[in-house]
């Protein structure tokens, strides 16, 4: 072994009561689509420990502007034009750098660029709907793109999603692996979402809603939204490290 | 006043829904707009080792085929290292030892290449035997199911390895087994992950 042990450390329990359950019966794709048996708990190995790394080579500077990463040149998005940032964070507080942040919205109409969204707002030519950045040495990333619009979905039969955009973010292990969706502040929405009434702890909740940030604001150009992740954190290994076996 | 501990919470998990592919795989969802589509190649072309094909289903509660996920792989390379720099030993270049791929629109088949990982050491100097970490999303699934893909004819090492062991109902074991076969001289495991019901696949809390 070259590195020491130190490195190998464990990850926190994730709080599995903070986290929605499998089964939420009001979002009704969950109820065939949950395990009825209980996880298994692992004591994490180098397999959970370890994870992808990703390089500026993997993507190109531009795929965290969704402005302009599908606009024909010369022209943008119909929409509401925001700034989308924030710092990826781990439990400890401390940043998570050189991370891949992954996001995808539908448009300003709530309309997604899918073969299978069927929804009768209009595609906008001029945008795809998706983008991906690495986060800086102090674990801070940045979107532009526009405010994505409400849509109705089948669940209910007059449910409609509050206005979001799913953030996928690796971390540095498979353990920390997440996918979630932001919200924006003072959406009415959010309060009938069976979606995110998965969420038992309002709490909870409270942490996928992006807060307006007028500070990041652009003046006469972008809106700004601020939205911070936090990944699971690390034991510091103070007297053992049975991970290693020695 | 109580001293306070300062941690922050994990930011709680939402489910992928059903437009996944826009963001993590544009090219399925009918469009290109990225130069490279992350996940494609797990194992690169300079990697040791048996080349395998690795495919299955994601059948939910009722016994229907998911059509709507994505799955990712995590693996060590041949002599059981990962591609990541905590782990001791290198990896050939190229490997990167991650994948993701998705099933299919219309029979809901998923399938990657890669190569046989090695066995990997796990705690207390305990080998695991040869797996695949797998990372499940999809609408209806609110937090990523982890599970993992251990190989048929690696019994002697599944039956000491010390994860598939933590799992009481030895009738559950199997769930992890891929079966292997051969096709058109190619090595293939088949892995079908039941989500709900009696042969409900093991998933674990990582």
């Amino acid at each position: 072994m070259t590195k020491p042990n130190q490195t190998m450390a464990e990850y926190y329990q994730r709080d599995r009561r903070w986290h929605p359950p499998a089964y939420a019966k009001d979002y009704k794709t969950s109820v065939a689509r949950s395990p009825k048996f209980s996880l298994i708990s692992l004591e994490n190995t180098p397999s959970e420990i370890t994870g992808p790394r990703f390089g500026h080579n993997d993507i190109a500077p531009t795929d965290n502007d969704l402005i302009s990463n599908y606009a024909q040149p010369g022209e943008s998005p119909i929409g509401e034009r925001i700034i989308v940032h924030g710092r990826v964070l781990d439990e400890n507080a401390r940043p998570v750098p050189n991370t891949l942040v992954e996001i995808w919205q539908a448009n300003a109409g709530g309309r997604y660029r899918h073969k299978k969204d069927t929804y009768l707002a209009p595609i906008d030519p001029n945008f795809g709907g998706c983008g991906r950045t690495i986060t800086d040495e102090n674990g801070y990333y940045y979107f532009r793109t526009v405010k994505p619009g409400a849509y109705p979905w089948r669940n209910w039969v007059n449910d409609w999603r509050p206005a979001h955009i799913h953030v996928s973010v690796f971390g540095s292990a498979f353990a920390q692996r997440l996918i979630t969706q932001l919200y924006f502040e003072g959406d009415p929405l959010i309060k009938t979402c069976p979606i995110v009434a998965t969420i038992p702890d309002p709490d909870a909740i409270e942490q996928l809603i992006a807060r307006l940030d007028m500070n990041a604001t652009i003046p006469l150009d972008t809106i700004a939204y601020k939205f911070d992740i936090v990944l699971r954190g690390r034991r510091s290994t103070l007297f053992e490290n049975r991970l290693e076996g020695n | 006043m109580p001293q306070q501990l300062d941690y922050l919470k994990e930011t709680p998990s939402q489910t992928a829904g059903p437009y996944v592919h826009i963001g993590l795989a544009p090219g399925a969802a009918g469009f290109q707009i990225y130069d490279q589509e992350l996940g494609q190649d797990i194992a690169g072309p300079n990697a040791a080792g048996e080349r395998i094909r690795v495919e299955g289903l994601v059948i939910d509660g009722i016994g229907s085929p998911v059509k709507d996920v994505l799955l990712e792989a995590w693996q060590a390379n041949a002599a059981g290292v990962y591609a990541h720099p905590e782990h001791a030993g290198e990896v050939e270049e190229g490997f990167r030892g991650w994948g993701r791929v998705i099933t299919d629109f219309e029979t809901g088949e998923w399938a990657f290449e890669t190569v046989k990982p090695g066995p990997v050491m796990g705690r207390n100097g305990q080998m695991m035997a040869p797996h695949i970490n797998l990372w499940i999303v999809a609408r209806g699934i609110n937090v990523g199911l982890n599970t993992r893909l251990y190989f048929e004819d690696e019994a002697e090492a599944n039956s000491t390895d010390p994860i598939i062991n933590l799992i009481e109902w030895e009738k559950r074991r199997k769930t992890l087994i891929a079966k292997r076969s051969e096709r058109d001289g190619q090595t293939v495991y088949r892995f079908d992950i039941c989500l709900q019901g009696e042969d409900e696949t093991v998933f674990f809390d990582i």
